[in-house]
């Protein structure tokens, strides 16, 4: 009986060796430890033995039947991780292949840097206010000390509606809008759509937008208008930028200045996009003209402001290197997807 | 404003290069736009001295010529003029030179001429970019023979004087005395901080008693205050001196005659405009300044007939007007090669009068352009001394020592307050009270007894601001410091403007691209999308003076727009293209009022992937972000309110209304409205209402506990017409559940094998929920009982499955 015992685990041993799925595993399974079985077979002569003979050989068997359990399961286990192996290696894809993409859209370049420019303002206190493109004679003009027949108001080619509305040409008008419906301290913004009789070439449009800038409380200082304009221009184009001013001439400012920022091709040594100048003219500001202020109902001996404006499109323009204006205007697909 | 740097420098003394001269001025108020080295344009140009001539051996019209060009050995080179001859100087091209001839250039080379060796060109007046006003005595069509004091060798552009330096300002127009060179050099001085000397003008003049040949009257003593004139006697026209015609010609002006010359070299000098007139003309020597009278004609120097109106002011004689008062004289007035006294005039007229009749006559002249910006009421007496003096210069002619002046201008303005510690607070500077006054006084403004004098020059000056600026200015507006501002202050957008940007986001999450269109259109627009006649989209905001028809009147509505844009792109053979814009569309109100500028989204879409229900589901996805719920699509039938409608496809467009209001239309664009716009392809295209759209949405989200009990989920087909709306069958359903629908939604329609014609049959999945308890199997089939009840009524049929 010993013998057979043997006998049982050597050739369950071999056959389990040759088992190559798990088919063929299970009715080994069957043949060795099955009812009908073969060890269940020995077993069941383990009642013709002395009882001297029976715990011996009862250990014995049982030993046999673990090993054959253990055996069977370390080669399910083997079994099934080379199953698991094979299919695997059968699912292997080719990882170069495209991805599938859903369609993304994009925002218009010009959409991307207001977003950007209204983020910077937001976070430094600023909120946005909107105001109307067709738009009194008295809100562009008149109220920004732009009285009729004031020599400026040539440099700004106005589309007329009537003798007393017109196409704004400038986001200034908001300024005064602001100033009516809000006590100081005020800081707004205000980008939008302005309009000036300039034929379309590559740097010109007949439509383009600004964004307006206003702060208004008491004890604000030309300082804190060249600070906050500094902060601007490093926020959009990194912490070494550098802006400069210089004194120019606006109605509804006093002093007011040209801002111009360093050239970020030549860093301010000079190149041919800034002819030679090292700096670029990106906007209009200055503190807001007394005049202005006590016209909109604000005393301005007690309260004092600054003012700001900037050209989108000359932003976007210098940032993603377009040369001619048009191509923000036409909407052409190849142009929008190089955006994001 | 171009400013001669050698004329500046009779009144202030500069050490510094022009570039630098160019950079500080900039910085200190006076923007200089560019500047010019004339001699850079003579670069190459020699005098050269003509040892001998003979004629060419194989050509007769040629010759070859000896030339000392100031080196050891003579040059030969061949020439075809005939005007030089030995011993003239005459300006050499020497090779390496490119010169410009009309529109072509050509680059001198040593090169044969007919076999012969020659080694430069010989160059008339237009090569050298000159004309004969710069020097008269030149022949224009030939060679130009010198006749100034040069040597062989010597560079051109130094033996002609053509080696000033020519600086362009952009004047600003609250600064009109900064139109002038002593204006510049007062700017000069006080940024270079070196002293300005300007001497006053001297001259000796006759005994004559101007006023027994010459009276003035002024009517009009609002638009002109001031009248200053002189007489000048026995004329002798003739060319002005190099020195004065270098000096006009580098400002930009170009040289005519000595007394034309001398009132452009005053205007320029001074900023006052001066003008001549021919004292025959002056009918019975009295001048008058008034306004025109109704019909009254002159015929401007330009030789145009002009109708005056009664608001015009004029310079008339006692019969006629004889020159628009600061803007132009008349034709017969001026200076003529056989005049023989010349009345000058300096005057102040009033700067919008000027500007007015300028604009209305249409032409803005130097004159006009300074006068109506504003000048300096006390300049005239000096400006019309200058020219006396520069007549006498020249002896040009014989000027009267007496002159005229009626004066009738307003004392000086009043004083402003000077506050340094004001100024200091204002600009964010801690500038020293001393520093302050010397910047003021090296612009002439005199600071006594806490309060500011300005000059009378200077108009802009009025406030405290003005002055802080002028101190600001010549501080240096790079010296005040950077600072943050202080105080808080709320911000964020407003729940409209985060309205607009979550439309923004999520049309481009849906696979979207922003565009931006004009917002004016052309009035034929509306015809290309078969707008009816009667229309009130029809009624726009029309700009009066526009560029072109095409962008004439604001748009009140924004589909054409779009429509452009997608037909650009498909004209591009850009394959597909999936749009969006937030735009405004102008609405006309009241008449003088302004029109309403609501904001709409306007999508469109062409391409293999675009059809109706992928732009529906976008807008679906899109209103269901926005939080719009209640949405009911309806077709656009004679209720809807868009006549836009008549751009869409009947059988394939939509009216969208939310929480019962109409927000938008969708759909398929109609084929000949297609065909107009030339796309060949199914285009598609949507508008919202976005104030609409805000106004029913509902941004508040409360939370929903999950469920704690299963659902029943029923599925369900039915065959029915073709006439029967999904929709139909999807209200007649949610209906029929009652209470416990937790979702129907639509998974197959099918047409064709085993269903009648002109039938379908669809499916539905039927989810029912009972958030209280678990729901029993009886509940969800008497439920669907009620479902079928309901749909047996509609005429669907359940299908066996």
């Amino acid at each position: 009986m010993k013998e057979q015992l043997k006998q049982i685990e050597e050739a369950a041993r071999e056959q389990l060796a040759a088992v190559a799925d798990l088919k063929a595993l299970d009715e080994l399974r069957v043949k060795f430890l099955g009812k009908k079985g073969e060890l269940t077979g020995i077993l069941k002569q383990m009642g013709k033995l002395s009882a001297e003979e029976r715990p011996a050989m009862g250990q014995l068997a049982n030993q046999v039947r673990s090993s054959l359990e253990s055996m069977l399961a370390d080669k399910t286990q083997a079994l099934q991780s080379a199953a698991q192996n094979a299919r695997l290696a059968a699912e292997t894809l080719d990882i170069t292949m495209p991805g599938k993409a859903p369609r993304t859209g994009r925002l218009h370049p010009l959409q991307i840097v207001e977003n950007e420019v209204k983020e910077i303002f937001l976070g430094m206190g600023f909120s946005v206010a909107d105001g109307p493109e067709v738009e009194y004679d008295y809100y562009n003009f008149e109220a920004l000390n732009l009285p009729p027949d004031h020599p400026a108001r040539d440099t700004q080619d106005t589309f007329y509606i009537t003798d007393n509305i017109l196409l704004r040409t400038q986001t200034s008008s908001v300024q005064v809008h602001v100033m009516e419906t809000q006590k100081p301290p005020i800081r707004v913004i205000s980008p939008g759509r302005v309009y000036r009789s300039d034929a379309v070439d590559a740097t010109h449009s007949p439509l383009f937008h600004q964004i307006e800038g206003l702060v208004i409380d008491k004890g604000i200082t030309m300082a804190d208008l060249k600070g906050t304009l500094e902060l601007l221009m490093q926020r959009l184009y990194g912490d070494d930028c550098k802006i400069r001013l210089r004194p120019h001439h606006f109605p509804f400012t006093e002093p007011s200045a040209e801002v111009d920022v360093m050239c970020f091709q030549c860093m301010g040594k000079g190149c041919r996009m800034c002819k030679n100048e090292g700096y670029i003219e990106l906007l209009g500001a200055g503190m807001v003209h007394p005049w202005v202020l006590e016209n909109s109902g604000i005393d301005s001996s007690v309260y004092s402001g600054f003012a700001f404006g900037l050209g989108l499109e000359r932003i976007v323009m210098r940032r993603y290197n377009i040369s001619d204006m048009r191509l923000l205007f036409e909407n052409d697909t190849r142009f929008l997807e190089q955006f994001r | 404003m171009n400013l001669s740097l050698r004329w500046l420098a009779d009144y202030v003394k500069l050490d510094v290069t022009p570039k630098e001269f160019c950079a500080a001025m900039t910085l200190s108020g006076s923007k200089v736009e560019a500047f010019e080295e004339e001699k850079t344009k003579l670069d190459g140009f020699v005098v050269g001295k003509i040892l001998s001539k003979k004629v060419h051996e194989n050509a007769d019209a040629l010759f070859v010529c000896s030339v000392d060009m100031g080196g050891e050995a003579p040059v030969q080179i061949v020439t075809n003029a005939k005007n030089v001859q030995e011993g003239d100087l005459v300006p050499v091209a020497t090779p390496g030179t490119t010169v410009h001839e009309g529109n072509e250039s050509m680059t001198i080379k040593v090169a044969k001429v007919r076999g012969v060796e020659s080694c430069g060109m010989f160059c008339g007046l237009e090569t050298l970019g000159l004309t004969q006003n710069d020097f008269p005595y030149a022949d224009p069509k030939s060679v130009f023979v010198l006749q100034e004091d040069c040597k062989p060798g010597q560079d051109v552009a130094s033996a002609l004087g053509v080696d000033d330096v020519s600086v362009e300002f952009e004047i600003t127009s609250n600064r009109p005395d900064c139109l002038s060179v002593i204006g510049l050099a007062r700017e000069a001085s006080a940024t270079f901080n070196v002293p300005l000397n300007v001497p006053a003008p001297q001259y000796h003049g006759s005994d004559e008693d101007i006023t027994k040949t010459l009276s003035v009257e002024i009517q009009n003593r609002e638009k002109c205050t001031r009248y200053v004139a002189g007489l000048v006697r026995n004329v002798k026209i003739a060319p002005s001196p190099r020195w004065m015609r270098e000096r006009l010609r580098a400002s930009g002006v170009r040289p005519i005659n000595n007394l034309v010359d001398i009132t452009n070299y005053v205007m320029l000098e001074y900023g006052q405009p001066m003008h001549a007139f021919d004292l025959r003309f002056v009918k019975d020597g009295r001048i008058c300044v008034r306004n025109a009278r109704s019909g009254e004609k002159i015929t401007t120097l330009d030789g145009i007939e002009r109708e005056l109106s009664e608001e015009m002011l004029v310079i008339a004689d006692t019969e006629k007007p004889i020159a628009v008062a600061g803007v132009m004289g008349g034709e017969y007035s001026g200076i003529m090669d056989d005049t023989v006294d010349v009345v000058f005039e300096s005057a102040y007229f009033e700067p919008v009068q000027v500007r007015r009749t300028a604009k209305k006559l249409g032409m803005r002249t130097d004159a006009s352009a300074r006068y109506e910006k504003g000048l300096d009421e006390t300049s005239m007496p000096v400006t019309l001394a200058r020219a006396l003096q520069l007549v006498e210069q020249l002896g040009a002619g014989e000027p009267v020592g007496t002159t005229i002046d009626c004066n009738y201008a307003k004392p000086q303005k009043p004083a402003i307050p000077f506050d340094a510690a004001w100024i200091n607070a204002f600009l964010g500077t801690d500038i020293p009270e001393a520093d302050m006054i010397k910047y003021l006084e090296s612009l002439a403004i005199k600071v006594e007894n806490g309060q500011c004098i300005s000059p009378s020059f200077r108009i802009d000056l009025l406030r405290p601001a003005d002055i802080a600026e002028e101190v600001a200015r010549i501080y240096g507006y790079n010296n005040i410091p950077s600072t943050v501002i202080r105080g808080v202050a709320k911000a964020q957008l407003t729940p409209e403007q985060k309205f607009n940007r979550t439309i923004e986001q999520t049309m481009a999450g849906l696979g979207f691209s922003g565009i931006l269109t004009y917002s004016f259109i052309s009035p034929k627009y509306f015809d290309k999308i078969g707008l009816p006649s009667d229309s009130a989209l029809r009624r726009t905001t029309t700009i009066t003076n526009p560029l072109g028809e095409d962008t004439s009147v604001m748009q009140t509505t924004t589909i054409p727009g779009m429509l452009e844009i997608l037909a650009n792109n498909y004209n591009k053979r850009n394959n597909a293209a999936w749009l969006f814009e937030i735009g405004k569309e102008y609405l006309p109100t009241a008449p003088d009022k302004l029109p309403d500028e609501p904001h709409r989204l306007t999508v469109g879409m062409y391409g293999d992937e675009a059809d109706f229900f992928t732009l529906k589901g976008t807008l679906e996805a899109l209103m269901k972000k926005l939080g719009v719920a209640d949405v009911i699509y309806t077709r656009c039938d004679d209720n809807c309110p868009y006549d836009e409608k008549s751009a869409f496809h009947p059988g394939r467009s939509a009216v969208i209304y939310a929480g019962g209001q109409a927000v938008g239309i969708f759909g398929e664009i109609h084929p000949n409205v297609q065909k107009t716009y030339g796309i060949g392809v199914r285009t598609y295209v949507a508008k919202l209402d976005i104030p609409t759209l805000f106004a029913v949405s509902v941004d508040e989200i409360t939370y929903k506990p999950l469920p704690k009990f299963p659902a029943m989920t029923r599925d369900i087909a039915l065959v029915c017409d073709e006439a029967i709306a999904v929709g139909t069958l999807e209200s007649a359903i949610a209906e029929a559940v009652g209470r416990y629908l937790e979702k129907v939604e639509l998974f197959d329609v099918y047409r064709g094998e085993q269903i009648e014609k002109g039938r379908k049959s669809v499916a539905f999945n039927i989810v029912m929920r009972n958030y209280e308890e678990t729901m029993t199997t009886e509940q969800a089939d008497a439920a669907m009982k009620r479902v079928c009840k309901a749909l047996s009524k509609l005429g669907a049929e359940l299908r066996e499955a």
